[in-house]
């Protein structure tokens, strides 16, 4: 189903910040905004919640640690106890001096990449997907609020035009999407 | 948006707007390349191609075609792989540590310096690959089922330890570096005319969009990466010196040897940065954003960590005659005296003296010298690892097995061709990469531009 979208361009971050406090005080809903980089302070107003890819990271570099532990207890103790100057690893915790290097290296390794994979996964930017920022200069020097219809029964698109004439915007346009 | 102190020096020249700084990064990507760029990147091709020649010649006919010999087993190969590790510890330093320190002269630099240290990485990591002799089994060091009976590899082994940390390092910076790059990719892609260009840089900029929700976690992603990568950035080092510290061969056999490896490696790593930025902003117009400030700012880690490199020489000669070890004092005393004496004495007059004289302000400031001492720097620190292999161990417990090291062509050609193999690298990150992080230098703009420090509202509460 079509539904309509206003794109609200603004040439300056803490204009369309303003601009978007006085917009949800009155109720409406902010689907998003694009920015050419990160806006401080914009995610609480428009209610984007705190990302929680730290914990993610976290629990892989977990893994990580898990695994270099096992493989090499594995590897060193049990199924070959390497004998060297004729002091063969016996116990991981008598040898674990010797392993630390390796396991700190590999939690980094685990968490670090699997961060950074969930995190391309959860923003959708993987190689070959299409742009979807409204206007190019969105990457550039420009700064688009989204307000989709859709979200706002409350008031109709003549109140929202209203709302935002006072928020000091540069262009508008409206769209059709899918 | 931050302020910062007024006496502050501004981060960014002139009156630069959002679009400007896109602009003045832009440009050299889509204009065509200066007749310059050509010219050295020509240079710089036919040097890597004698370099892959030399790899190639001597993995068909063996190690022995470098100088190396029974006494000396570790020679210029080594050197190169640490000088070159060394070098790759400026980039991560740079966008990782100065981040969690809040640094924003950072934001400069860091694009290229983490370029840098990749190359400089992937540099590295080709001197133990073909010292192996045997290239195509070099996937043995991985800890891989096999068939030769229960056969793993030795984890207390500080050169396994460096196959984890070499990769580790390496593949991390990579990744560091290239979630910085998408957003940056996105500008360009958004201005590209051209049809090749803008699809390649579509796929390179993997869709970005710029969704606050995706500025929310890339935040969270950079200060992670960076948390992790500070820790990485000292333990590889301190792991590249695990393979001599261990080890109990008189001068290499010191405590000492991680923290010292560590500032040595930041300290050339910076001398690096410095001998590429001072050329590039000049080359690609980009003297607003590197600045005399930033460049001053280099110094000044140069000059802290060629002092703790200084006290560290000074200390290891002090505790090997403390220590009343006769095989550590001959070590030393046979650095200074003996036949490298010239390499040890090389080695001190670039990294002990020429850093003090970076705390002269004008010679700090001044970009000439500081090109002349980063040049010095890198030779020094080439020297020093060079001192630190070859004349540790060219005099051996036995006096029959002593020797000396002289290089083959094969050696020189191999170094040299690294160095060529680099810079080809980082010329085409120059021509096709955007060299500064767009969208960092765009948050500090209005904290810490000059247009906007001088304006009169500056220091009213927005």
């Amino acid at each position: 189903m079509a539904e309509k979208v206003i794109y609200v361009m603004y040439d300056d971050e803490e204009v369309l910040k303003d601009g978007a406090k006085s917009l949800v005080s009155k109720g409406i809903k902010i689907a998003d905004v694009f920015s050419p980089f990160p806006i401080h302070g914009i995610d609480p107003i428009i209610g984007v919640k705190n990302t929680r890819l730290g914990i993610m990271a976290f629990l892989y570099g977990l893994t990580g640690l898990m695994l270099a532990t096992v493989g090499m207890r594995f590897f060193m103790v049990t199924d070959w106890p390497m004998n060297i100057g004729g002091k063969p690893n016996f116990s991981y915790l008598e040898n674990m001096l010797a392993f630390v290097p390796v396991t700190f290296e590999f939690t980094v390794l685990c968490a670090a990449h699997g961060m950074v994979i969930t995190y391309l996964l959860a923003n959708k930017t993987l190689p070959g997907m299409p742009a979807q920022n409204p206007d190019p200069r969105t990457t550039d020097d420009r700064f688009v609020m989204e307000i989709r219809l859709s979200d706002n029964h409350q008031s109709n698109e003549k109140e929202i035009d209203d709302l935002l004439k006072n928020t000091g915007f540069v262009e508008i346009d409206k769209k059709e999407i899918n | 948006m931050q302020k910062e102190a007024a006496i502050r020096e501004p981060l960014i020249l002139g009156h630069k707007s959002y679009h400007d700084v896109t602009e003045d990064v832009c440009r050299p990507i889509e204009d065509k390349a200066p007749r310059m760029w050509y010219i050295l990147f020509g240079i710089a091709l036919i040097i890597a191609l004698y370099g892959i020649g030399c790899i190639v010649y001597l993995l068909g006919t063996g190690i022995g075609v470098w100088g190396l010999n029974k006494t000396i087993g570790w020679a210029w190969d080594i050197t190169n792989f640490v000088w070159w590790v060394g070098i790759g510890h400026a980039g991560t330093l740079i966008s990782a540590v100065l981040l969690l320190f809040r640094q924003k002269w950072r934001m400069a630099i860091n694009r290229s310096a983490e370029a840098m240290t990749i190359f400089a990485v992937f540099m590295a990591g080709i001197f133990p690959l073909i010292h192996m002799g045997r290239l195509w089994v070099g996937y043995w060091v991985l800890p891989l089922p096999n068939q030769f009976g229960s056969l793993w590899v030795n984890f207390n082994s500080p050169l396994l330890w460096d196959v984890f940390a070499i990769s580790t390092y390496l593949s991390v910076s990579l990744v560091f570096w290239y979630i910085g790059l998408i957003p940056d990719f996105a500008t360009i892609r958004d201005r590209a005319k051209k049809p090749v260009a803008k699809k390649m840089y579509s796929i390179l900029s993997f869709g970005w969009s710029g969704r606050a929700k995706n500025w929310n976690r890339f935040e969270t992603v950079s200060l992670v990466l960076a948390g992790l990568a500070t820790p990485l950035v000292f333990s590889v080092h301190s792991i590249v010196s695990f393979d001599f510290a261990t080890s109990i061969v008189p001068g290499w056999h010191t405590t000492i040897f991680p923290p010292y490896f560590v500032a040595g490696a930041v300290f050339s790593g910076f001398a690096m940065v410095q001998t590429l930025m001072l050329v590039m902003r000049k080359a690609m117009g980009l003297e607003a954003y590197i600045h005399t400030k930033h460049i001053e700012y280099m110094n000044i880690v140069i000059m802290v960590t060629g002092s703790i490199v200084g006290t560290a020489y000074i200390t290891e000669l002090f505790i090997s005659w403390y220590s009343g070890v006769e095989y550590e004092a001959y070590a030393f005393l046979n650095r200074a005296t003996g036949p490298y004496w010239w390499a040890y004495w090389s080695m001190m007059t670039c990294n002990v003296i020429s850093p003090q004289l970076m705390w002269i302000r004008k010679l700090r400031r001044s970009l000439l010298f500081t090109f002349f001492i980063s040049i010095v720097v890198n030779i020094g620190m080439w020297f020093e690892r060079y001192v630190i292999i070859v004349t540790s161990i060219h005099r051996d417990y036995l006096p029959s097995a002593w020797s000396m090291h002289y290089p083959s062509h094969i050696d020189i050609g191999v170094y040299i061709g690294t160095i060529g193999i680099f810079f080809v690298f980082f010329l085409l990150f120059a021509r096709y990469f955007p060299v500064l992080a767009l969208n960092e230098i765009k948050t500090i703009l209005k904290g810490s531009g000059q247009s906007y420090k001088e304006a009169p509202d500056y220091h009213k509460h927005h």
